[in-house]
């Protein structure tokens, strides 16, 4: 069982899983030393389209205790060259992205795609990545924690991205840092390991495929009757979000980042046209 | 056909793939069929596989057998050879797909054929050797109820396990009044449909002298041939006529009785969802008193020993033909099979085509790659653990080295990878970007020019944001 306090504005958390153990021993450390140096990763995307997703992971990570770095140096990870073939071009991207977060401990993204990239593909490219945490990973595995003490007053259904599903194996993490928001009201999503049809660039070269994709992702979301998609990845949620704003269909595509910073005091707001 | 120097594993004529898929998605009774068969298959798939406690032990283990066997396969090919020697088959080596339909039509007509019966195989599809009998006077009847769908309709396959996928049962009644004998009263019901099927071709497996086949896999220790099916026309194929002509492809060996166990349980699960294979025909060789009294053995590489030759792209060639990716593709289930324009379709063939032909510079070759989102299902549910996505990813670089060096895309590439190796100018471009708040309306681009509309057609695009998020930290924390 994990569980953690709020202890004189920092939080703690404690890293025995067994905190009624007979031993009796209870060590505690605080969040700032468990993560040590963070900095995010952005990514290109959220940066330039979804600043405030980015807000939100630094709001949230703050509330956790963490203090967190924004290096200025970063730009794009290199993604979208590499699997449209263009390899060579990829890889200055990946040496920055590399120079860029050298040193620190942890460096957390706001999308399982960017993540996947650099932990699985940066060798191919001669890269060595330092330890990358797509968002859930990072709170569920690093800082071991799964209620965020969010407020989220709505009806949700997730879609669980393929690249955080099948690169990072992300399993359930968000779903369990979901179930753990207050108010929220979570519901499957049919058919959720189906691909939305993004692909990048594949979007592009093959748009009527991708667009027929996009139908059933978007039928299956309806389905569920929510008002909010949420998922680990801005460039999948501009697609579906994409669609569903085309047919006016009143859904709206929230990260999962701005629903886990969401709190009572401070709640999520529908963005407005003119954001 | 004529033109023998091409390598038939692509269609010729066939178009880009963007652009037969288009024609696809429009065909609403094709998109109900698949989406309504592959649906099905993979549940099964699913259900069948969860039942083993070590299926992902199974699939190691299928890709370090596969692994050996091509890291060695010029010993396992030699010692194959000389099993199948030593128990009376001959074995004919064909660099390509027009020696090995030359092979076979010269050893049908020495057998004094008009008329060979064939069993579902995918390298006789692989080389068009039909095309090749038909032309040489030498009739080839398909037996797999599926196949022979196909053969009737003058159709095309669309699927590697089930070829006739795209078709539903009122099409197939259709297909088989206009070509068989006597079903004028055929009706719809797949009992009535099977029947018909099963008249026709039993009368054919009694006439006939020579059957040709594929392989599953081959042992390489006793040279023995395994062919693997449900309907049991394959052993009526194997046991009847006079001479066996079985053509395989080089990568189908394994190197012992033991190996096999492992794909007996891999493959059934992984294409047709059953525990145990229903028909499971093995023979070394030839046997007096039993079965063909020939058998002749055509070794097959068309392209397979350039694909070994790619560190990346030869995993490719582990692959036991189980359509377990075809079931699983999004793609595939919205396009079906035949937009690949390939025998091979689907995620596999997006790999195993461009590669078998190997000439990227072909356009349809090139863009098959690129069919794909990458979602990584096909990865997933491979029984020999073939990392499709990768090979995809690998195989589009090619594409892209055999294009023009200047295309519009290349330089628009480029010039990204410019701006965004240096923050500086990623920053300047952010702000320019902003601009693009003018094409906006309440924080939505609705259109867009090509290739922009490529987005717009279907979906709307946000605006950039006003402030970037690293322009707002540069405000009020930097």
């Amino acid at each position: 069982m994990l569980w953690y306090s709020v202890h004189t504005g920092k939080l703690w958390v404690q890293i025995s899983r067994h905190p009624m153990s007979s031993s009796g021993s209870v060590s505690i450390v605080p969040t700032e030393q468990r993560a040590g140096r963070v900095a995010l990763f952005a990514t290109c995307l959220t940066d330039t389209f979804f600043p405030d997703t980015a807000r939100a992971v630094v709001r949230l990570l703050e509330r956790l205790g963490c203090s967190v770095e924004f290096p200025q140096g970063q730009t794009c990870c290199g993604q979208m060259h590499f699997n449209t073939g263009y390899r060579a071009k990829a890889a200055p991207l990946a040496r920055n992205v590399a120079s860029v977060f050298a040193g620190y401990d942890a460096v957390v993204v706001p999308s399982g795609s960017c993540a996947g990239m650099v932990r699985h593909v940066y060798p191919d490219l001669s890269v060595t990545p330092g330890p990358v945490y797509e968002l859930s990973e990072f709170l569920v595995d690093v800082l071991e924690i799964e209620d965020v003490g969010a407020y989220f007053p709505h009806r949700v259904t997730y879609h669980p991205t393929c690249h955080s599903l099948r690169m990072l194996g992300v399993g359930d993490k968000p779903l369990r840092l979901l179930r753990a928001v207050k108010g929220l009201d979570l519901v499957e999503l049919p058919a959720a390991e189906s691909c939305c049809g993004f692909g990048g660039t594949f979007a592009l070269k093959n748009a009527e495929v991708s667009s027929a994709m996009l139908a059933d992702k978007m039928s299956c979301v309806l389905d569920t009757g929510a008002d909010v998609l949420t998922a680990g990845d801005n460039s999948c949620l501009m697609h579906m979000g994409g669609g569903l704003s085309r047919l006016q269909a009143g859904v709206h595509p929230v990260h999962l980042a701005e629903i886990l910073a969401s709190t009572e005091e401070e709640p999520w707001v529908t963005p407005l046209a003119t954001r | 056909m004529g033109d023998t120097t091409r390598n038939p594993v692509t269609w010729l004529g066939s178009p880009a793939f963007p652009t037969a898929a288009k024609t696809a998605l429009a065909d609403d009774q094709l998109r109900r069929n698949l989406k309504h068969a592959t649906g099905l298959i993979r549940t099964k798939r699913a259900g069948a596989v969860a039942e083993l406690a070590d299926w992902e032990q199974l699939r190691l283990s299928g890709e370090a057998i596969k692994d050996d066997v091509l890291a060695n396969l010029d010993t396992y090919l030699l010692r194959f050879e000389e099993s199948v020697t030593a128990r009376g088959g001959t074995v004919h080596w064909a660099k390509d797909a027009a020696e090995a339909n030359e092979i076979v039509l010269r050893l049908a007509r020495e057998a004094g054929a008009d008329e060979v019966v064939k069993i579902k195989s995918m390298a006789t599809m692989e080389i068009g050797l039909n095309d090749a009998l038909q032309a040489g006077g030498v009739t080839p009847i398909e037996t797999d109820l599926a196949e022979l769908i196909v053969q009737l309709g003058n159709d095309r396959p669309s699927h590697i396990l089930v070829p006739a996928i795209h078709r539903n049962r009122t099409e197939i009644r259709d297909i088989f009044k206009a070509t068989m004998p006597g079903t004028e009263d055929l009706t719809n019901e797949p009992v009535e449909l099977a029947a018909a099927a099963r008249a026709f071709l039993r009368r054919k497996f009694l006439s006939a002298k020579v059957a040709v086949s594929g392989a599953n896999f081959g042992v390489a220790e006793t040279g023995s041939v395994v062919v693997v099916e449900s309907e049991g026309n394959g052993r009526m194929c194997l046991t009847l006529p006079e001479t066996l002509i079985t053509v395989m492809g080089i990568e189908k060996l394994v190197p012992t009785w033991q190996d096999l166990e492992v794909f007996l349980q891999l493959l059934p699960r992984s294409s047709t969802a059953e525990r145990m294979n229903p028909y499971t025909s093995v023979w070394t060789g030839v046997t007096p008193g039993d079965g063909p009294r020939n058998f002749h053995l055509v070794l097959l590489d068309n392209g397979r020993t350039d694909t070994l030759a790619s560190t990346v792209g030869r995993q490719a060639l582990r692959c036991i033909r189980c359509s377990a990716c075809l079931n699983v593709c999004p793609v595939y289930e919205r396009t079906g099979g035949q937009a690949y324009g390939s025998v091979y379709p689907g995620p596999i063939g997006a790999i195993l085509a461009p590669q078998l032909g190997g000439d990227m510079h072909d356009k349809h070759a090139a863009s098959l790659p690129f069919a794909s989102s990458l979602c990584g299902a096909c990865f997933e549910v491979c029984p020999v653990r073939i990392d499709i996505p990768s090979v995809l990813v690998h195989l589009r670089a090619k594409a892209v080295e055999a294009k023009p060096r200047y295309s519009p895309e290349a330089i628009g590439m480029a010039a990204m990878s410019w701006v965004m190796a240096g923050p500086r100018r990623f920053h300047v471009a952010q702000r320019l970007a902003v601009a693009g708040r003018l094409l906006s309306r309440g924080g939505k681009i609705r259109k867009l020019p090509f290739p922009g509309s490529k987005w717009t057609n279907s979906r709307d695009l946000p605006a950039p944001a006003k402030e970037s998020f690293s322009a707002w930290w540069k405000r009020t924390r930097g």
